[in-house]
Formats: C-alpha cells, sequence, structure tokens
C-alpha cells in the first residue's frame, strides 16, 4: 500500500510546489509598474464595454446536471469492467445481461433528455 | 524496499520526468511553429541558436522579466490560483504512465513509472477533471467579458466530452481487467493493441483528448476571432506562460495515455523484446525509444489536424459531443463485451 501511494503523494507536493514557485518567479523578476490604463479590462485599447455580471444562459447549468447524472454512470460501470472477464468464466452471459439491461434503461434516460431537447444548442 | 528507499527513488525519478516533461514541453512549443511554418510555407522561428533551436528558452526567459499584471476588476487570490491549478494537474498526472518495463539497476527492480498506482487510469481521470477547474476560474475571476465566455465555454466543453471519454476507457478495462496502466500495456502484449480490437473507441477517446485538451478543432475556448485569447485574456507574464505550458503538457500526457490504452504503451509493434533475451538496460532503452517515437508520432498528428481542420461551431463542437460521440462509445463497451464473450479472450 505505502510503496503505491507515497509516491502519489510526493508528486502532488512537488507539483503543487512547482506551480506556486512558477507563478511566484514572475512577481520576484519581473518589474512592478501599474498605472490606471494597464491595471484596466482588456478591450482593444478602448474603454471596457459591458459587464461579466451578466447571467449565463440555463442551458450551461442543464450540462452541469446531465454530465453528473452521466458520469456517476461511467462511475458504475468501471467495477463491472474490470471484473468481467472473472465474472464472466463463471457466471456466464447472466454478468453481460444485468449490465446490458442497466445500459438500456440509462439509455432511456438520455432518448428522454434528447426529445426534451435537452441537446439543443443554437 | 523501506520508506527511506522508496522516497529516494520517487524524487529522483520525480525529477528526471520533470526535465523531460519540461524539455518535451518546450520543444513541442517549437516543433508546433516549425510545423505551422512548414504547412503554411513560411520560415517560422530560426534565428536563436541553429535553426532556432533556442527559441523556447529565449521565450520562457522573456515571460518570466515581464511585469505580472492583476487587473482591478479581477479577483485577486483565485486570478493567482488558477495557474497554479493548471500546472498542478499538468505535472502531476505524468506520475502514472509507463514509459517502460522496470529497470534492474544495483539489485533493484525499479519500475519505471513515478507511482505505480493500481488506480492509474482514474488517476488520471479525476485530475483532468480537476484541470477544467483552473481554466473555469480563470474565466471568471479575470473579470473581463471575454475571459467569462472562454471560462463558460470551456468547462461546458470539457465536462461533455469526458462521459465519452470515460466509456471508451472502459472498453479498455475489459481487456486489461485492471486500472493499472502498467498491466494495460502488459495485456496488449506486443500486436494486440486496443486501437486494432476496439477501432471505435480508440476514435472517441482520441476526438475526446482533442476536446479535453481545447486543441483545434475544438480550441473554442480560445477562439481568437471573438474571445481574443478566451480564458488567459487577462494573464500576463508566466502566470500566462504556466496555461501555455500546462496546455502542451496536457497535449503531451494525452498523447502518453493514448499510446498507453491503445498503441500497445512501450512495448515494439509487432516484435515481442523479451524473447530475444536481451540485457536488462538494452530492453529497456529500447521500450523508452518506442514509447517516445509512438508519441512523438502522435503529437505530430495533433499538429497536423491543427492545420488541416476549421474551427468547429460551439453548437456542432456540443452536438458532436453528445450526440455522436456519446453513443459510439457506449456501442464500443457492448462490443468489446460481446467479442470477449463470442472468441472467450
Amino acid at each position: 500500500m505505502l510503496e503505491q501511494y507515497l509516491p502519489v503523494f510526493i508528486v502532488l507536493g512537488i507539483a503543487i510546489v512547482f506551480g506556486v514557485a512558477t507563478v511566484l518567479s514572475s512577481i520576484i523578476f519581473g518589474p512592478q509598474r501599474p498605472t490606471t490604463e494597464k491595471l484596466s479590462t482588456y478591450e482593444s485599447g478602448m474603454k471596457p464595454v459591458g459587464t461579466t455580471k451578466e447571467r449565463v444562459s440555463i442551458k450551461y447549468y442543464l450540462i452541469a446536471m446531465l454530465f453528473i447524472i452521466f458520469d456517476l454512470e461511467v462511475i458504475f460501470v468501471y467495477p463491472w469492467a474490470v471484473q468481467f472477464k472473472k465474472l464472466f468464466h463463471e457466471f456466464g452471459i447472466s454478468v453481460f445481461i444485468s449490465m446490458f439491461i442497466f445500459l438500456v434503461i440509462f439509455e432511456i434516460g438520455y432518448l428522454y433528455v434528447y426529445k426534451k431537447g435537452g441537446f439543443k444548442w443554437d | 524496499m523501506s520508506v527511506l528507499e522508496i522516497i529516494v527513488f520517487t524524487v529522483v525519478k520525480i525529477v528526471l520526468i520533470l526535465t523531460v516533461m519540461l524539455l518535451m514541453v518546450s520543444y513541442l512549443v517549437y516543433f508546433e511553429r516549425r510545423v505551422s511554418a512548414w504547412v503554411q510555407n513560411r520560415l517560422g522561428p530560426n534565428r536563436v541558436g541553429w535553426e532556432g533551436v533556442l527559441q523556447p528558452f529565449a521565450d520562457v526567459f522573456k515571460l518570466l522579466l515581464k511585469e505580472d499584471i492583476v487587473p482591478v476588476k479581477a479577483n485577486q487570490f483565485i486570478h493567482t490560483l488558477a495557474p497554479v491549478i493548471a500546472l498542478f494537474v499538468a505535472f502531476a498526472t505524468y506520475a502514472v504512465i509507463p514509459i517502460a518495463s522496470p529497470l534492474k539497476i544495483f539489485g533493484y527492480e525499479i519500475p519505471l513509472v513515478v507511482a505505480d498506482v493500481n488506480i492509474g487510469v482514474l488517476y488520471v481521470l479525476a485530475l483532468t477533471s480537476v484541470g477544467v477547474y483552473a481554466i473555469t476560474l480563470a474565466g471568471w475571476s479575470s473579470g473581463s467579458k471575454y475571459s467569462l465566455f472562454g471560462g463558460i465555454r470551456s468547462s461546458a466543453q470539457m465536462i461533455s466530452y469526458e462521459i465519452s471519454m470515460g466509456f471508451s476507457v472502459a472498453g479498455v478495462l475489459l481487456f486489461a481487467e485492471s486500472l493499472r496502466p502498467i498491466a494495460i500495456v502488459q495485456s496488449q502484449g506486443s500486436w494486440m493493441w486496443n486501437a486494432w480490437i476496439q477501432p471505435i473507441g480508440f476514435i472517441t477517446f482520441v476526438v475526446s483528448a482533442f476536446a479535453e485538451t481545447n486543441r483545434l478543432p475544438f480550441d473554442l475556448p480560445e477562439a481568437e476571432p471573438e474571445l481574443v485569447g478566451g480564458y488567459h485574456t487577462e494573464y500576463s507574464s508566466m502566470k500566462f506562460a504556466a496555461f501555455f505550458l500546462a496546455e502542451y503538457a496536457n497535449m503531451i500526457i494525452a498523447a502518453g495515455m493514448i499510446v498507453t490504452l491503445y498503441l500497445g504503451g512501450y512495448n515494439l509493434p509487432f516484435f515481442n523484446i523479451e524473447s530475444l533475451g536481451l540485457a536488462n538496460w538494452l530492453t529497456v532503452i529500447i521500450q523508452i525509444g518506442s514509447f517516445f517515437i509512438k508519441m512523438g508520432v502522435l503529437l505530430f498528428f495533433f499538429l497536423w489536424i491543427r492545420w488541416s481542420l476549421p474551427r468547429f461551431r460551439y453548437d456542432q463542437l456540443m452536438s458532436i459531443g453528445w450526440k455522436v460521440m456519446f453513443p459510439l462509445s457506449l456501442i464500443n463497451l457492448i462490443w468489446v463485451a460481446v467479442l470477449i464473450m463470442v472468441f472467450n479472450l
């Protein structure tokens, strides 16, 4: 266990240090001469137009919600996929059929979203 | 092995791989510029050093000495945090990709992968999901409308393609019976590549990898004509470089993952090197070579696609993700399961 996961934590630690060091290095080495224009929002040299406080289309939230649902389904498939060969030798085709039923139910949900216009972007 | 030995070996491997990664990223940028120039019949950077080989270093030093600007409208903390996340993800993900079979040296048997975990594939999928945060937070915290739209687009795009990516990987797992990258490589042997067995899964995975790395034809988050620089419009100096590095590092990781999952990893194609009975170190060197050549070909493919295909419209991009890639990856999963049952592999 330790032999496997200790390196992961070391990698994560070094990656964080590397990221922080890179971002800080420009603050250390670069000049700091801020002016009002320099610190204003980018707009091709003109006065900035519009704000970022506008509302985002509801479709994006829909996508996020669909993602959570479907991604959870993917995670349910993984343990089955890893054990499939072994279980198939032991229990035969029923291993496949049970997952197939699961996927069919899942597909009905997908078709329902499709029919309701969940995948329309214009 | 004792804890101390594990730490020493890991740190040595990380330092080596980090150096190789940074060099590869720098030269991928150079390579991209030269290939782009070649495709467009121009010269490209050829002044700094012989044929411009020192150009990437010149670029990095230039960016290092530039002023770090944080716009007044930006959220100071998150604006700084976003590039850190991007770099963190880019360099942590590489840890589980094996580049050769174990090296026997000084009586130790060292696996040539930083972290040989049995959940390797999940680790990669999890970290690439964290990568979405970097782009979304960068877009949201900049206080610029271009950044915001870039960030929103990018997050929607990445989560859409993650599902087909997940299902394509499930097809590989059916064969390998493990989430461990080394086991996946070994399950393919020298010629039974997953790319031959499950071509649909291979294609959906490659397309999803393009979308996940925001490469053309899926580079909507930074579509220059409409969004200036996309999510990194308001970034300068090394923070900009961080996003840039992360993008190219993600390309390299995507190529490494495709090689590991579908193209037989470090094994030589159609030829079992271990049957020759060569010395261990020679085998390892040949395997490293084979891995990097496969990766290089794939990276060239990435660049080639960039200059061959036009950018998708946003609704087309989302439609392909949900209406084409997703059903195709499901069909692939069923196909692989049926294949295993019929041929009793």
